[in-house]
């Protein structure tokens, strides 16, 4: 069960404004889906290994060798907004 | 031979390129006036360049549709999301690129359920694609403008991604093939994201052999992926297997409660079609499958959760800023760039993570995805394929389990388990149901994909599967 | 009142040199244009994938090694979520449960870990103070984003301002030495945070602790731990409680302000990276790394005192300190087998280093170290000249030689100037000569002074009480 305040907590961790009454559609609807999910709490897991994967096990390593980075004005041309060298950001330190 | 050579096969296309009966130039015309016949919202982009530049590639320069999620340079790349419409990437997807220098160029783009998180392409913030073969229900998803294309004849083939059955079941409800391949098999360098420990890129084609085609263009180490693999076979051009001794289990875990009684029926029939042709079909346990979309609904969202967080107004795509510091432009633009779903999925995967539970959800998640690998492997070591429907149900009304998730994501439950254990399976239209068609899923160990694609198209001979119906005239 | 005593621990962060970023190919270079060094890699763009750099590895491997870690076999990258504006995915590709590198120990130190992570870019605030606070906007660049870091941490097995300096100064050392980084920490590539608490002399357990931040010099990580040890100390002493936070040093007023405080406290969500396999560290990559360790700062200090004849302590001071060490053993050499090594390395020790601040450039060049105290040797020149000349090399460069020859800094002695200048001492302070004559000892410094002041230094001090005990006799 989620309640109202884990709701909102989640929705600060995650950076989503959600209204009032999203905040007890997502409680009831999230915790329908954890019900659900919470069959594997039954499972006897004791000295399985967990798997991030499935496939390969290890992996391999990139040469140090540089490759030809963006032009600057294609890295930017998709920012909403920029002062043609960097990409704008409203202040960190003001607001919520 | 104009307009008509559309109705071939990409792999008979190409032999008549090869014999010189079709130019790629008279091709490349027919396949847009095909694209420009989109009444089912399958399509997000055209190509309006009429000459695209192909290679001498081996795939005859028969154009490719491309799911909305591969970005494609100077191309709209928005993986069916608000946040990045219109978004322009500056790069382009490794398969995308690989396919283009093979000869199969892109010409259209095709809707998708946002970032690729639904069943039905209703999750698509551009509008629900429609099923060609009833335009008041689902083609399945989140693949679905891809499945729908190729159903309709808008494309010749297409790129669908899979992640818990992203291209199996949109393929199984367009009655076409879709092949979701083994992990790290196929790049996913310029993919953009849904769970990159699931998520794999597939072709969406018509028939079996072109499946194969595809795929042989698609597979192969990337240096730009560090999941990638080198494929350990060469994947060779599809023929018939000869089913005779072929051990086909079948896993009572996932075929049983739930599956819909004409897509029962059509499953049984391919069996006893497999066993006239000489295979064998035995009940194989899978103890827990059961178990995989439970897993599957903990890892998923976990890694949406963190891979959706570059979404934030910054560099590229939607920005809401209502004035309230860095802070409040992240919520704001995240709350109004993304969708219901979307939404949903960020917020379980964020609180499976969360500090206190990641061990009793993601933790266990992990373990679950562990025990069902090892069902599969000691299921193959009796069984040379497993064999299940691919969706339980054939395609559902629109709108219809838009207002419970949950019944939402029981559309997958045949696809899980594979997609947790990385290995492939194909699914090929077996037969109607009420008119719509029905998909039959083949799985097989890791790297098998010549051997499922072998099987497929034995059973694809016996089953004649007419997809004419779906064809916009 | 109950006695304090400080336990800090150190987490310091090196930029490794190597020739691309941490997970792509672009080029960290210190000192480009704003976002000329991006790629959809490291500008987080949606669908780009991020893949090791091996030598990044190889350098991790080294430091571990010569921190006298253990190497992992296995190895895993974690995502460390959280947003910000200088964080392009909304996660930091950092190590966490299986780190490279575990265990270890430095001159009394334990190594907690050493793991690699990628570089955080610049945010640049656009307001008239230049602060965060109170900025309009801001602006980022991403060049400096995915540079690749090695994190070590310490175990709190320091316990004062001026260790936590001298272990920091060894550890650059070390790392100089492997060739992995600039470790400078003007240009940011060396970094040190410190965790710092107190607790009643005697006791085991630990107190709360908080976390000092950015302190871009050598100095200032003294200052800086120096006056959180106060803070804390008066807290506690007044009945107040240390409450856990991050904490700001501003050199300039030598206050401490809190930057994030507990509520804010982040939930990293940390998980395997699902883009990255597991790091397998094979036995040639092992050996790779061991082949190229270089001469350690524990091995150098042996080799002076073999060597050179150094005093212990002397030979350490020097060889933890690799800029004096490569000074002294360059002005050695210089010198030449018949000049006395010591006299070097109690100048470099001593004059030099008071002088010059650890990893600046405005250093004295071996060549002119060299000449000055073969001057000294040579009797050329007082140690007061010496002194003098030293400052102006450091400051401005230049000759030794030239410098005594265009200032008239040579040593003044026997002949008429000396004698001069003692009859003039002796004629304006008679009641000094008196005593002085009259056998008392003491009022011998006035006049010396007088002498010393008029020959501007250049005149030996033993000479010139020689003189003057001369004269008066004399007279
Ligand atoms: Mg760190
Ligand atoms: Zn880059």
């Amino acid at each position: 069960m989620i309640d109202r305040s884990e709701v909102l907590h989640i929705a600060k961790l995650a950076r989503l404004s959600i209204s009032d009454e999203e905040v007890d559609v997502l409680a009831a609807e999230l915790s329908g889906i954890l019900d659900h999910v919470e069959m594997i709490s039954k499972l006897n897991l004791a000295g399985v290994e967990p798997s991030a994967h499935s496939v390969a096990q290890t992996g391999w390593l990139r040469p140090d060798v540089p490759h030809q980075s963006l032009a600057r004005e294609k890295a930017l041309d998709q920012a909403p907004a920029t002062d043609g060298e960097g990409f704008e950001v409203p202040p960190p330190g003001s607001g919520t | 031979m104009s307009t008509d050579s559309t109705k071939l096969s990409v792999t008979e296309t190409v032999a008549a390129v090869a014999s010189g009966l079709l130019s790629k130039a008279e091709l490349h015309a027919a396949w847009l006036d095909r694209a420009g016949l989109d009444d089912l919202n399958a399509l997000s982009w055209v190509s309006d360049s009429p000459e695209l530049v192909h290679g001498d590639g081996p795939l005859g320069g028969v154009p490719l549709g491309v799911k909305d999620l591969f970005c494609t340079e100077g191309v709209p790349s928005q993986s069916g999301s608000k946040i990045l419409e219109g978004y322009l990437p500056p790069y382009t997807a490794t398969v995308v690129e690989a396919l283009a220098q093979a000869g199969a160029p892109l010409i259209a783009k095709t809707h998708q359920d946002e970032f690729a998180m639904g069943s039905s392409n209703e999750n698509c913030a551009f509008g629900p694609v429609l099923n060609p073969w009833d335009r008041g229900r689902v083609p399945g998803g989140s693949s679905g403008g891809s499945a729908a294309a190729v159903a309709a004849g808008l494309v010749p083939w297409a790129l669908g991604t899979d992640t818990g059955g992203s291209i199996r079941q949109p393929a199984a409800l367009c009655g076409v093939v879709g092949l979701k391949p083994t992990y790290g098999s196929v790049s996913r360098y310029g993919m953009i994201a849904f769970a990159s420990s699931l998520d794999q890129a597939g072709p969406i084609t018509r028939t079996v052999a072109d499946a194969g085609l595809l795929y042989s263009q698609m597979t192969g180490k990337d240096p730009r992926d560090a999941t990638s693999v080198e494929h350990p076979d060469s994947v060779e051009p599809v023929v018939p297997m000869d089913l005779t001794g072929v051990r086909l289990g079948v896993p009572e875990e996932l075929t049983g409660e739930g599956v819909e009684p004409g897509v029962r029926e059509a499953f049984e029939a391919t069996l006893d079609l497999a066993r006239s042709l000489g295979a064998t079909v035995a009940p194989c346990p899978l103890p827990h499958a059961p178990h995989a979309l439970s897993a599957y609904y903990l890892i998923a969202p976990a890694e949406c959760s963190s891979n959706l967080a570059r979404l934030d107004g910054v560099r590229f795509g939607l920005r809401v800023d209502p004035d309230e510091g860095l802070d409040g432009m992240y919520g704001a633009t995240r709350a109004a760039g993304f969708g219901p779903e979307v939404r949903r999925r960020i917020m379980l995967g964020t609180y499976a993570l969360s500090s206190g539970y990641y061990d009793a959800y993601y933790g266990r998640a992990q373990r679950v995805r562990t025990l069902i690998s090892q069902d599969f492997d000691s299921a193959f070591e009796d069984f040379d394929a497993i064999v299940t429907p691919t969706s339980p149900s054939v395609a559902f009304e629109l709108g219809s389990k838009t207002a419970d998730p949950l019944s939402m994501y029981l559309s997958d439950f045949c696809t899980v388990p594979m997609s947790l254990a990385g290995i492939p399976a194909i699914s090929i239209p077996n037969g109607l149901s009420d008119g719509l068609p029905v998909g039959f899923q083949i799985a097989g160990p890791a790297f098998s994909e010549n051997r499922i694609l072998g099987i497929a198209a034995a059973l694809e001979d016996g089953l004649k599967f007419d997809g004419s119906p779906a064809w916009i005239a | 009142m109950i006695e304090l005593e400080p336990v800090i621990g150190l987490e310091i962060h090196v930029q490794l040199a190597t020739k691309t970023k941490m997970f792509c190919g672009c080029e960290p270079v210190f000192g480009e244009n704003p976002n000329t060094r991006t790629c959809p890699v490291c500008l987080g763009l949606p669908g780009a994938l991020p893949v090791i750099n091996e030598r990044a590895v190889d350098f991790g491997l080294r430091l571990g090694l010569a921190l006298g870690c253990e190497l992992a076999n296995r190895s895993i990258f974690h995502r460390k979520n959280y947003f910000y504006a200088d964080l392009p995915k909304g996660y930091q590709i950092s190590q966490f449960d299986e780190p490279l590198c575990s265990g270890g120990f430095l001159d009394g130190v334990r190594i907690h870990r050493v793991h690699l992570e990628e570089d955080a870019a610049k945010l640049v605030h656009s307001s008239s103070s230049g602060r965060i606070q109170g900025a309009d906007s801001s602006v980022v660049d991403f060049n400096r984003g995915g540079t690749p870091l090695a994190e070590i941490v310490t175990e709190p097995d320091i316990t004062s301002a001026a260790q936590a300096r001298e272990w920091l100064s060894l550890l650059r050392t070390t790392v100089k030495s492997l060739g992995i980084s600039d470790v400078s920490m003007e240009e940011g590539s060396l970094r040190c945070d410190a965790n710092i608490s107190l607790r009643p002399v005697g006791e085991t357990t630990l107190g709360t602790k908080t976390e000092l931040k950015n302190m871009n010099s050598f100095r200032f990580v003294e200052k800086g731990i120096e006056a959180e040890i106060e803070r804390q100390r008066e807290l506690i002493q007044s009945g107040g409680t240390v409450v856990q936070e991050t904490l700001h040093f501003d050199p300039r007023s030598g206050s401490l302000t809190a930057l994030r405080s507990k509520e804010e406290a982040h939930d990293y969500r940390y998980f395997p990276e699902p883009d990255l396999l597991p790091v397998a560290v094979g036995p040639e990559m092992i050996k790779a790394a061991q082949d190229s360790l270089p001469e350690l700062p524990a091995a150098r200090a042996s080799r002076y005192e073999e060597e050179f004849g150094l005093a212990s302590e002397l030979a350490q001071r020097l060889a933890f300190n690799g800029d004096l060490g490569d000074l002294f053993e360059a002005t050695a050499a210089i010198c030449g087998a018949g000049s006395d090594a010591r006299l070097v390395a109690t100048w470099v020790n001593g004059e030099v280093s008071s002088r010059v601040d650890e990893g600046s450039d405005q250093t004295v060049e071996p060549e002119a170290l060299a000449e000055l105290l073969g001057l000294l040797e040579d009797d050329k020149i007082t140690t007061a000249a010496a002194r003098g000349i030293l400052d102006t090399l450091i400051e401005h460069g230049g000759s030794p030689a030239d410098l005594v020859e265009s200032q008239g800094l040579g040593k003044v002695g026997g002949g008429d100037e000396l004698s001069a200048a003692v009859d003039a001492a002796i004629a304006s302070d008679p009641e000094a000569a008196a005593k002085v004559a009259a056998g008392e000892q003491k009022a011998l410094g006035p006049l010396v002074g007088l002498v010393m002041k008029a020959t501007q230094g250049r005149a030996d001090g033993g000479e010139v009480r020689a003189l003057i005990f001369s004269k008066l006799a004399d007279s």
